[in-house]
């Protein structure tokens, strides 16, 4: 009756282990409840001391009106349809599909909230429904930080025209005015007696009947909220807590066969002679397949190589040490980032394309009483999800169906429609649990290779990726280098600004030779920096790219926010000022910034800017906020510095001082964090928070450790100690999130912390140190302390 | 080569290569998927079981060297420090993806069985070796203690 996709995640098991935290929060909504409804008091009062029984309806008794089709198919956000949506089962099992992948940001419980809130169903009765990739959802690209932004508006409306339908049923049941009946928490009320009627007992006839208009909708006052904007418990963490769910590396159907491949170390390197035979006598090693030779543009194809098809995982391991293959250089033979990186700074020296210019900064540069200049570099960083990443195909004649940690299930679909030409209608996607994906996972090349190879194979095979693959044959944050200018007047305010911006552009990896940063990549934190100097220039220059790259949560913001935040603190420490109070003073009064009054072609994260305007008032809001949480200003121990950075990405506002403690030999240690986010309406605070947390400590671990290099075209780290990321005892001691209460629309959580976290923590270790750092990673994967500068050099 | 393993009090019979690693082993023949795979290479703790009560990595601990011992998983752990570690996780909502948690609550279980009040720095020396992507370590902190207090 309701259309929903099976997925292979299993059904919530709440009713076979209840979740404490689950039941909290019913018999809080239940205080609610009561309080806030006086006609439902009596209901309840009644419906538990007499002996009323629910009648068990049957639809077909029952003379209902012919329903058309859905008038909510094209509502901002897409397909409300609540059958879209929502499964309601006999037995009061409230079903929500979630389209997007969830992948530690919580959004089976984000979409959950909004649907249930709206639907007023009984957070105990919920379940979650993975979707396969399917176009009746809309977008399903989990990425960019929008499965709230994108899906709140009509997701309210499904579930609140769902509530509506199933109070008309009741109505019809009762044979009353809609208006005398009410639903609350799963059970539709009547308004003349105490009868209920449960949302199980109803769904039969709610899906029969005409789904409303958006017009006729009423979705709640936000006041009303039951589950939104509240910290609701996580559907998945239990689960976790037993090892339960299912991970894409977790995947086994019948028959599977396990995969790893031996990829050429360059991009575009080709495989020569292959000899498997010492392979092949690996105990439990069943074949070899050779895979065709990746050519250019990347796309999410397949890399080549050989696969190696085992009875387990740790025989195709064994059996791909022991292949001998003789790799032929391809075109990108000759990188060498260290080389590369000299050639980026040369670039950023000579003057760029222009992409965003107010008034006239080589004027204001030349006049200014004294100018600060400063160059930037970071490297190449590798997205490394716990998980890495793992598919499973299975082909059944033409049809093809595969299991994956994917963050897009759709695009997945579409790759392997066009990579292996097959009609897409015979393709099934089915998106597992994601362990971590931080933009990796959006790249479905893993699930290409294990569509080719399960043919080649006739039965099903799990490709898994180890550790070394995924760092070695990644999709890579891009390498960037900048160079920023300005002109002060005699008072230290700065007048002139320029930025200039060089990096290989995500394109790179779809469009062979493409070199120029994108207007995307651009208006992430370069194109709309937000200061009012009279003055100000933003440029890119070009830069090819010889590795596939790729998005890495927050994307350009990270370079971006380093060099600009990095230099409001230079700009401040030439003036003689405090950082934070420059700050202020660079973002200037409170205004509504759109970079198009300027030339720049400024995409807003795909959001309007007038619905999500670059306010400046809310940069500001966050700066003071995330200060006063620091105490910013207090004497420090020495040794010890406070660094501020703010940053809007993902049309969210967030301000990060970090505290660090270096030693007198360079022992850097965080004791704190305070961070203050404005981010429009939150779904859900706690985990919102979580987010906050994780996000800042991911940009310090890219800005402590993080440095993918390359040699004769070949990623130099491997696994874990040369790729170092950031450990419990590397962890700041303390860390606050305050969350400034909003109620405009809903902005990013997952990536908008990343962004701030190195330029706050450089700008601290300059406080502590009077040590500038302009080159990431600061300690990297071998060091254990900062290389401080002797006495001479400083 | 067939053996049989004591997996959560439960003897298990299986026919693997010699020298794969019990991970493998739990995974790939038993089917039991809760312990996972991060980096093959003792580096990242996710892959944390107990063997005879004490953390071990199971990627790099050849299954036919643990006859006879008594193995525990994400799966079958149990008793007062599994149970307050697991209720702290939920209370707290410590996990976020979820991928390395097996691991750390079975590193954290280890700790709180050995010593029940544990400092900042017995933290970090128990948990550094279990690298969390997601960058749960404040909530991971939070939960031990919490746990331990509830012991
Ligand atoms: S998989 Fe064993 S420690 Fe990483
Ligand atoms: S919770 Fe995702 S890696 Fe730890």
């Amino acid at each position: 009756m309701f259309l929903h996709d099976i997925g292979i995640i299993p059904r919530g098991d709440k009713k076979s282990e209840p979740n404490p935290d689950a039941s909290k929060i019913t018999n809080l909504t239940r205080r609610g409840f009561v309080v806030g409804s006086s006609l439902f008091v009596v209901g309840v009062t009644l419906a538990g001391c007499s002996r009323y029984e629910e009648p068990k309806i049957d639809p077909d008794s029952l003379d209902l009106p012919a329903a058309g089709p859905s008038p909510l198919t094209e509502v901002k956000g897409g397909d409300a349809t609540p059958a879209l949506w929502i499964a309601i089962e006999e037995d009061g099992t409230v079903k929500i599909t979630c389209h997007r992948s969830e992948m530690g940001q919580q959004v089976w419980t984000s979409m959950a909230q909004i649907v249930a809130d709206e639907l007023d169903a009984d957070w105990e009765n919920v379940e979650i429904v993975q979707a396969v990739g399917h176009e009746r959802y809309g977008d399903q690209n989990t990425d960019g930080s929008r499965s709230v932004r994108y899906n709140f508006h009509r997701l309210r409306l499904a579930g609140a025209a769902m509530k509506q339908m199933l109070e008309e049923a009741a109505a019809i049941y009762w044979k009353m005015d809609p208006s005398e009946c009410e639903a609350e928490l799963g059970k539709v009320g009547n308004s003349q007696n105490s009868d209920t009627l449960s949302y199980g007992n109803l769904a039969k006839v709610a899906a029969k009947l005409q789904v409303p208009e958006e017009k006729d909708i009423a979705v709640k006052d936000p006041k009303d909220w039951r589950y939104i904007n509240k910290e609701i418990a996580s559907l998945t963490i239990p689960k976790i807590t037993r090892g339960e769910g299912t991970f894409g590396i977790d995947v086994d159907i019948p028959e599977m066969v396990y995969a790893v491949i031996a990829r050429p170390p360059q991009l575009f390197g080709k495989t020569g002679a292959v000899r498997d035979e010492k392979a092949l006598a690996v105990p439990g090693v069943l074949q070899t397949v050779k895979l065709p030779d990746a050519t250019p543009p990347a796309l999410f194809k397949a890399l080549g190589g050989v696969a190696v098809i085992g009875s387990d995982t740790w025989a195709a391991i064994q059996g791909r040490n022991a292949l001998e293959i003789d790799w032929v250089d391809g075109p990108n033979a000759s990188y060498d980032s260290e080389t590369f990186a000299d050639q980026m700074v040369q670039t950023a020296k000579r003057s760029g394309t222009v992409r965003r210019k107010r008034g006239d900064v080589a004027a204001g540069l030349s006049s200014a009483d004294s100018r600060v200049e400063a160059e930037y570099y970071a490297p190449h960083l590798s997205q490394s999800p716990m998980e890495p990443p793992a598919a499973t195909a299975r082909w059944d004649g033409d049809k093809l169906e595969c299991w994956a940690c994917v963050q897009d299930p759709q695009a997945t679909r579409q790759t392997l429609s066009d990579l292996l030409e097959i009609d897409k209608e015979n393709i099934t996607v089915n998106a597992t649990w994601l362990g971590g994906a931080f933009g990796r996972k959006s790249k479905p090349d893993f699930v290409v290779e294990a569509a080719i190879i399960a043919k080649e194979v006739g039965r099903p095979v799990k490709v898994t990726w180890t550790r070394e693959d995924e760092v070695r044959h990644g999709y890579y944050h891009s390498v960037s280098a900048q160079r920023m200018e300005a002109g002060l007047d005699a008072n230290g305010k700065c007048t002139s600004y320029l930025h200039r911006t060089v990096f290989p552009p995500i394109a790179s990896t779809f469009a062979p030779g493409m070199d120029v940063p994108t207007d995307g990549e651009m208006g992430l934190g370069a194109t709309d920096v937000p200061f009012s100097m009279p003055n100000l220039q933003v440029e890119s220059g070009n830069a090819k790219g010889h590795l596939r790259i790729g998005w890495l949560r927050s994307v350009s913001n990270i370079y971006h926010a380093f060099a600009v935040q990095s230099f409001a603190a230079e700009m401040a420490h030439a003036a003689g000022r405090d950082q934070k109070d420059y700050l202020l003073e660079l973002i200037g009064n409170a205004r509504n910034i759109d970079p198009a009054d300027e030339g720049a072609t400024y995409p807003n994260y795909d959001a309007s800017i007038e619905e999500y305007p670059i306010e400046t008032a809310r940069l500001s809001n966050v700066v003071n906020v995330a200060s006063e949480m620091a105490k910013w200003g207090r004497s420090m121990p020495s040794g010890h510095g406070l660094g501020i950075a703010v940053h809007r990405s993902f049309l969210s506002y967030i301000a990060t001082v970090v505290e660090v403690a270096v030693s007198p030999e360079g022992a850097l240690t965080i004791p704190g964090v305070w961070l203050a986010v404005d981010a429009g309406t939150v779904i859900n605070p706690r985990h919102t928070r979580a987010q906050m947390e994780g996000g800042t400590i991911y940009g310090l671990s890219n800005a402590l450790f993080g440095e993918i290099t390359a040699k004769n075209g070949a990623v130099v780290q491997d696994n874990f100690p040369s790729w170092r990321v950031l450990r419990m005892g590397e962890a700041p001691r303390a860390f606050e999130v305050q969350i400034v209460p909003s109620n405009t629309a809903p902005a990013g959580v997952g990536e908008p912390a990343t962004p701030p976290a190195a330029p706050a923590l450089t700008n601290a270790i300059f406080n502590a140190t009077g040590h500038r750092i302009r080159k990431l990673p600061i300690i990297g994967a071998s060091g254990s302390r900062l290389s401080l500068p002797t006495e001479e050099t400083a | 080569m067939t053996i049989t393993l004591n997996i959560n009090g439960k003897d298990e019979t299986v026919d693997a290569a010699a020298g794969t690693p019990l991970l493998w082993v739990l995974r790939d023949h038993l089917k039991m998927t809760g312990t996972k795979f991060g980096c093959g290479i003792a580096q990242c703790g996710a892959c944390t079981v107990h063997v005879d009560d004490s953390p071990t990595r199971a990627c790099i601990t050849p299954h036919d060297t643990l006859e006879g011992s008594k193995i525990t998983t994400i799966e079958g752990v149990t008793g007062g420090a599994a149970d307050a570690i697991r209720s702290a996780w939920i209370k707290n909502d410590v996990p976020q993806c979820g991928y390395c948690q097996s691991g750390q609550i079975m590193a954290a279980t280890a700790l709180l069985d050995e010593n029940s009040n544990p400092s900042d720095e017995d933290i970090d020396a128990a948990m550094s070796g279990n690298i969390c992507r997601c960058a749960t370590y404040m909530s991971i902190r939070r939960a031990i203690k919490e746990a331990a207090g509830d012991l």
